[in-house]
């Protein structure tokens, strides 16, 4: 673990290196009782400079608290007069008209095209990210373990702009007979079918497509930590008693890694909820409430708001108000996930990029 | 990887080896999982060509078409339905399920790298073409839709990125760096809700850090002062917002890895708490924490949404991020791209996408070579 063998000594005496200073943790009382009867009471004093580096730590952490609080804040301050107009039928309506009088507003039908594009993402992406990990941790050669982490960093790393951009110009005229095949076929399955003649381009299911790319990269380096710390004992233990590799995985891998599989998938199901300017170029963005995800139509929370940047004051406000709705909806599902991720067994040091 | 393990031989093969007798009792055939020979390519070249074979016969003779995207999933179906089927009926079922799974995870593996390489692929071939040293000299002025691709540049974008993305690290680092410190050099109770907040930040929609900053500072003060207007400034504070999770969460992962016998040292030698992290834990981590902000900096120069709300875009240079519309490449790609469905202007943002794809391979590739093994690597 040192680097150094000069200074390994240290290492060994543990809880007898600090002299008088509390150490990072609470070993140094059981070391001193051993051997004496009066344990010899060991005072906290903390230096001034040791005063003020914890209260600039602890200053900077809480700012991060602070500073969720605000924003959620002053995004309900700035929607009241939203809310003032549009009262409870905000969370109910679906149309969003400003150009009446008294001004329709509801965040219903962006809510629905959020979701579901959120979770056709996530179902596109979990089984690609579960096999990408399985086969980095248990498939892959120690070279290729090293390129194919870097590569999902890659895919995380590339801005969401051009993913697009590639996705609006060049990958959704190429899913469109896809999506035609589908709803000519498989129209009997509500979510494939479409109206006569249908607009098949700017869809929900191509944006879905697209928005899974984006969160393949978070689930997969999530899922890939968790199966990377099986203990190894455990699955060659399942080798040996003559299992196949299959075998191990079903076993021992995935059972492991269960938590880290929904955890990760949540973490992912945020990103997808707060997906902007993919969306943005990807969906007509006028709020629809419909299961035909194949066909032309839908609109985000985060893309709408994007489209009406720079708009008047009491669209603005509505905005503001949609953003409260989508910021609540992005908190609490990365909250539960980071919960989930972290009492899993596996979880233990599960870090997230 | 755990390497297939060959099980020793059992007492009764080794008692039967070593008299070399042909015992009446015929040896059980050992099974090896992972042996893969000649027959087994074999078996999969044919599968993969009867499904490609079906798939042709069923979609262009017997239906109009899935279009080659749709092709591709049906033939990869098929391949796995028949290699299933042959797998079970030469080698058993136990057998063939573990081969299918082979297949499937490794196919999962091929489809991380494939969109990647088409995406490159296709910023690199549109955006190549009217790429030109004027792209970095000038900017937009007196530039209109429809003249060539290659006309004006994106200086003013280049530059505007640059000045928002330093400015947006001044400000975040020091309080990502102290908030990581906090995490891991501190015993406070308040570590575990600070944790679970920065996580929850990090999932933050870029989109609700602009409207953010546009309703705290820009709505109530923009009129009396051109500092809280639409400008650089505003910029980059969303970008900071979205830049400290992500640099906060790397470099506390970098500084779990320094070793505890460093701090124990540092503390015996009779060093304050806030001296053992200045000159020993930071210094020791310092690929790490570079590693980090290279990183954020890759994050924030790629976001697009928050800029919608704070620095709006210009076509003119604007060298002041204090004062006044300021453009960003981001910005300069969404709006070219979006506006207009003139070849030529779309063209120009694909130049603009494509420096912009540059700049973040390029500080991809700077992490790789500073950080080395990304986590768990030995880090000195």
């Amino acid at each position: 673990m040192l680097a150094d063998p000069r200074i390994s000594w240290f290492d060994a005496s543990d809880g007898q290196a600090d002299g008088g200073i509390d150490l990072t943790d609470q070993r140094a009382d059981d070391t001193l009782h051993i051997g004496t009867t009066t344990p010899r009471i060991v005072e906290d004093q903390p230096t001034k400079s040791d005063r003020i580096f914890g209260g600039t730590t602890t200053t900077s952490g809480l700012v991060v608290l602070v500073l969720l609080a605000l924003v959620g804040l002053f995004l309900l301050l700035r929607s009241r007069d939203a809310f003032d107009v549009a009262g409870w039928s905000f969370f109910t309506r679906v149309e969003w008209r400003t150009d009446v009088d008294p001004p329709e507003i509801g965040v219903l039908g962006l809510v629905a095209g959020t979701v579901q594009v959120a979770v056709i993402a996530v179902l596109i992406a979990i089984p690609l990210a579960v096999c990408a990990a399985l086969f980095i941790t248990d498939y892959a050669s120690a070279r290729w373990r090293g390129v194919l982490t870097g590569l999902i960093d890659l895919l995380a790393a590339i801005p969401s702009l051009l993913y697009g951009i590639w996705g609006w110009l060049l990958l959704s005229e190429q899913l469109a007979p896809l999506s035609a095949f589908l709803a000519r076929h498989l129209s009997w399955i509500p979510f494939f079918a479409t109206g006569d003649d249908p607009e098949l381009v700017q869809s929900m299911f191509i944006a879905g497509v697209v928005v899974s790319l984006m969160v393949l990269p978070i689930v997969a380096s999530v899922t890939r930590e968790v199966f990377a710390q099986t203990p190894p004992g455990e699955k060659e233990a399942a080798l040996a008693l003559g299992g196949t590799r299959w075998g191990m995985i079903r076993m021992v891998v995935l059972p492991y890694g269960r938590a880290g599989i929904i955890g990760g998938s949540m973490l992912g199901l945020g990103r997808a909820l707060g997906e902007t300017i993919a969306v943005t170029l990807l969906l007509p963005q006028l709020p629809l409430l419909t299961w035909q995800v194949l066909e032309s139509g839908g609109a985000t929370v985060s893309g709408f708001i994007a489209t009406r940047a720079g708009a008047d004051d009491f669209t603005t406000s509505g905005l503001m108000a949609a953003g409260l709705v989508l910021f609540a909806g992005t908190l609490a599902t990365n909250m539960a996930a980071s919960v989930i991720v972290s009492r899993s067994r596996s979880g233990v040091g599960v870090e997230t990029v | 990887m755990v390497a297939p393990v060959r099980l020793p031989p059992r007492r009764a093969d080794v008692a039967a080896a070593s008299a070399t007798s042909a015992s009446t009792a015929v040896p059980r055939p050992r099974r090896r999982p992972s042996e893969f020979e000649g027959i087994d390519y074999a078996t999969m070249a044919g599968c993969a060509v009867s499904a490609l074979a079906l798939s042709w016969v069923v979609f262009t003779r017997l239906t109009e078409g899935v279009g080659w995207f749709g092709f591709v999933l049906v033939v990869y179906l098929c391949f796995l339905a028949l290699y299933g089927l042959v797998s079970a009926d030469r080698l058993g079922r136990l057998l063939a399920v573990d081969r299918l799974a082979t297949v499937a995870i490794t196919s999962g593996a091929v489809l991380l790298a494939a969109p990647l390489v088409w995406l490159v692929g296709y910023v690199v071939l549109k955006g190549l073409p009217s790429l030109s040293t004027d792209f970095f000299r000038e900017d937009q002025g007196g530039i209109t839709p429809s003249m060539p691709a290659d006309a004006g540049g994106g200086s003013h974008a280049i530059v505007g990125s640059l000045q928002q993305v330093a400015l947006s690290l001044s400000l975040s680092l020091p309080l990502a760096l102290a908030t990581a410190v906090f995490l891991n050099e501190t015993r406070s109770r308040l570590r575990r809700p600070v944790r679970i907040f920065v996580d929850a930040m990090s999932g933050l929609p870029s989109i609700v850090a602009g409207l953010f900053i546009f309703a705290v500072l820009i709505l109530p003060y923009a009129e009396d002062s051109d500092v809280f207007g639409n400008n650089g400034l505003m910029a980059s504070l969303a970008l900071g917002m979205i830049m400290v999770p992500t640099i906060t969460r790397t470099v506390e992962v970098v500084l779990r890895l320094v070793p505890d016998g460093l701090r124990e040292a540092s503390l015996a030698l009779g060093a304050s708490r806030a001296r053992t992290v200045w000159s020993v834990v930071l210094p020791t981590a310092r690929s790490g924490i570079t590693t980090a902000v290279v990183l954020g900096i890759a994050r924030a120069v790629g976001e697009t949404a928050p800029l919608l709300f704070t620095s709006v875009g210009a076509s003119l240079f604007n060298s002041n991020p204090f004062n006044g519309p300021q453009e960003s490449l981001p910005l300069f790609v969404f709006r070219n791209i979006r506006n207009t469905p003139l070849p030529t202007q779309i063209d120009r943002g694909f130049t603009g996408a494509l420096v912009l794809m540059l700049i973040v391979l390029t500080l991809f590739a700077i992490t790789r070579m500073v950080g080395g093994e990304r986590k768990g690597g030995r880090r000195r």
